[in-house]
């Protein structure tokens, strides 16, 4: 069925086909209101953008930029994490750095090379790790403690409806169920506003946080015993992500980003090849041909059982790295643990490239 | 009829040869490539699956998937 007389672009799961002025609004209504229905932003924000130069997350700085005209109370600041992977990371940079100029979004950049000593590209050489596992340990940690710096509110990534899917279906089939109570519109368990004044719980912990803080750089280490870590509620030290294009699939993002002229040429992870996701993802496609809907199905069905999930989960408490101050699940987070790493590769490694 | 077909990709052009009176889905069906991981685009216009190709049009195939 089609939408009008004018020729369709893309054709809806359910069957309706829409030109390129109604899927233009289609697409933008449908951000709307996941933001509205899973209250993903307050009246005032200064939200962070994460960007990598991609469609999903262009697309989402795009549409977050209209909100912001139309509301001037939030407030965007884009933020970039350069993981150091050549021939991908420089193009895409150069893409997001273009387009923040253009629409005059400030951008911060973050390298792994100046917070960690090298680019991925190289720790890959001295370290016997999975590619996907450090990039995501470093820059999930870089994304969180530099929206801290910033002030941030809240986050928002890209993440779109096929992602969240594949991560889903991961979970489940690693037996990994705590992480999926981590998945959903708004990232986290307790899914508290870091920045939420009124809530005496929050309060009651920061008081405790900051007197630790004040210990430690006052040196007063008779007060804190290195080896008994502290207990912090989870998603304390967390700004809060949100995910507006939830509900998007890929598909319809690349559309969008294709209509609006912000795609840019065919750019891959050369290490998302090999992995796991990537076998998911193809799975999950040759599925969503046969069976169309497949992908909202289970994400609509994992939405009915994320408050349990939540729920099940909310009490668990984490500690802070006592290097870094960092959130760790032991006495160090595991950014700190692989920098040890590499600190100790490099000095059994003789290379020109340090 | 011909079609040449860029497939972003695999960065490359190709010539395909389909029947006449084939469509986008037809071509997809040909080189393998499934319709969800893919847009397909004729003169910058994206085109949906039933539509009808023609002799010597220029396609292009973006890819959706993302990028890490």
């Amino acid at each position: 069925m089609n939408c009008c007389n004018e020729k369709p672009i893309i054709e809806l799961p359910a069957g309706e086909k829409l030109c390129k002025k109604h899927f233009t609004e289609y697409f933008e209504n449908k951000v709307f209101r996941t933001i509205t229905r899973f209250d993903l932003l307050g009246k005032e924000e200064n939200l962070g953008v994460a960007i990598s130069g991609g469609k999903d997350s262009l697309t989402l700085l795009t549409i977050l930029n209209k909100l912001s005209k139309q509301n001037p109370k939030i407030k965007l600041t884009a933020i970039l994490i350069d993981e150091g992977i050549n021939n991908y990371r420089d193009k895409s940079l150069i893409t997001a750095e273009e387009f923040c100029k253009k629409n005059n979004i400030k951008l911060n950049i973050y390298s792994f090379e100046k917070e960690f000593g090298m680019p991925l590209d190289n720790m890959l050489k001295v370290l016997d790790v999975k590619p996907c596992t450090i990039c995501g340990i470093f820059r999930r940690y870089l994304l969180n403690k530099k929206s801290k710096e910033l002030g941030f509110t809240k986050l928002a990534t890209g993440h779109n409806l096929d992602d969240e899917c594949q991560s889903i279906m991961m979970n489940q089939f690693k037996n990994n169920i705590q992480a999926s109570a981590r998945l959903g519109p708004m990232g986290g368990i307790n899914n508290n506003n870091y920045n939420n004044k009124n809530d005496s719980m929050i309060n009651k912990n920061n008081n405790k946080i900051n007197e630790t803080k004040n210990n430690l750089k006052n040196g007063n280490n008779k007060k804190i015993n290195k080896n008994e870590n502290k207990k912090i509620k989870l998603n304390e030290w967390f700004v809060q992500r949100i995910k507006p294009l939830y509900l998007c699939t890929e598909k319809e993002v690349t559309t969008y980003a294709f209509i609006n002229k912000i795609l840019d040429e065919f750019n891959e992870c050369p290490n998302i090849v090999k992995s796991y996701r990537a076998q998911i993802r193809d799975m999950l496609n040759d599925l969503e041909a046969k069976f169309s809907g497949t992908k909202h199905a289970i994400v609509n069905s994992f939405l009915q059982i994320l408050p349990d999930l939540k729920q099940r989960f909310k009490e668990e408490e984490i500690n802070y790295c006592s290097k870094c101050n960092e959130p760790a699940s032991k006495d160090k987070c595991n950014a700190c643990k692989y920098v040890e790493k590499l600190e100790k590769a490099k000095i059994k490694v003789q290379s020109p490239f340090w | 009829m011909q079609i040449n077909m860029f497939y972003d990709k695999e960065n490359r052009e190709k010539t395909i040869e389909l029947g006449a009176d084939s469509s986008v889905k037809d071509l997809l069906e040909k080189i393998k490539v499934n319709l969800v991981t893919v847009i397909v685009s004729r003169d910058n216009n994206i085109l949906t699956e039933d539509e009808k190709l023609n002799d010597k049009d220029k396609i292009r195939l973006i890819s959706v998937i993302s990028g890490g």
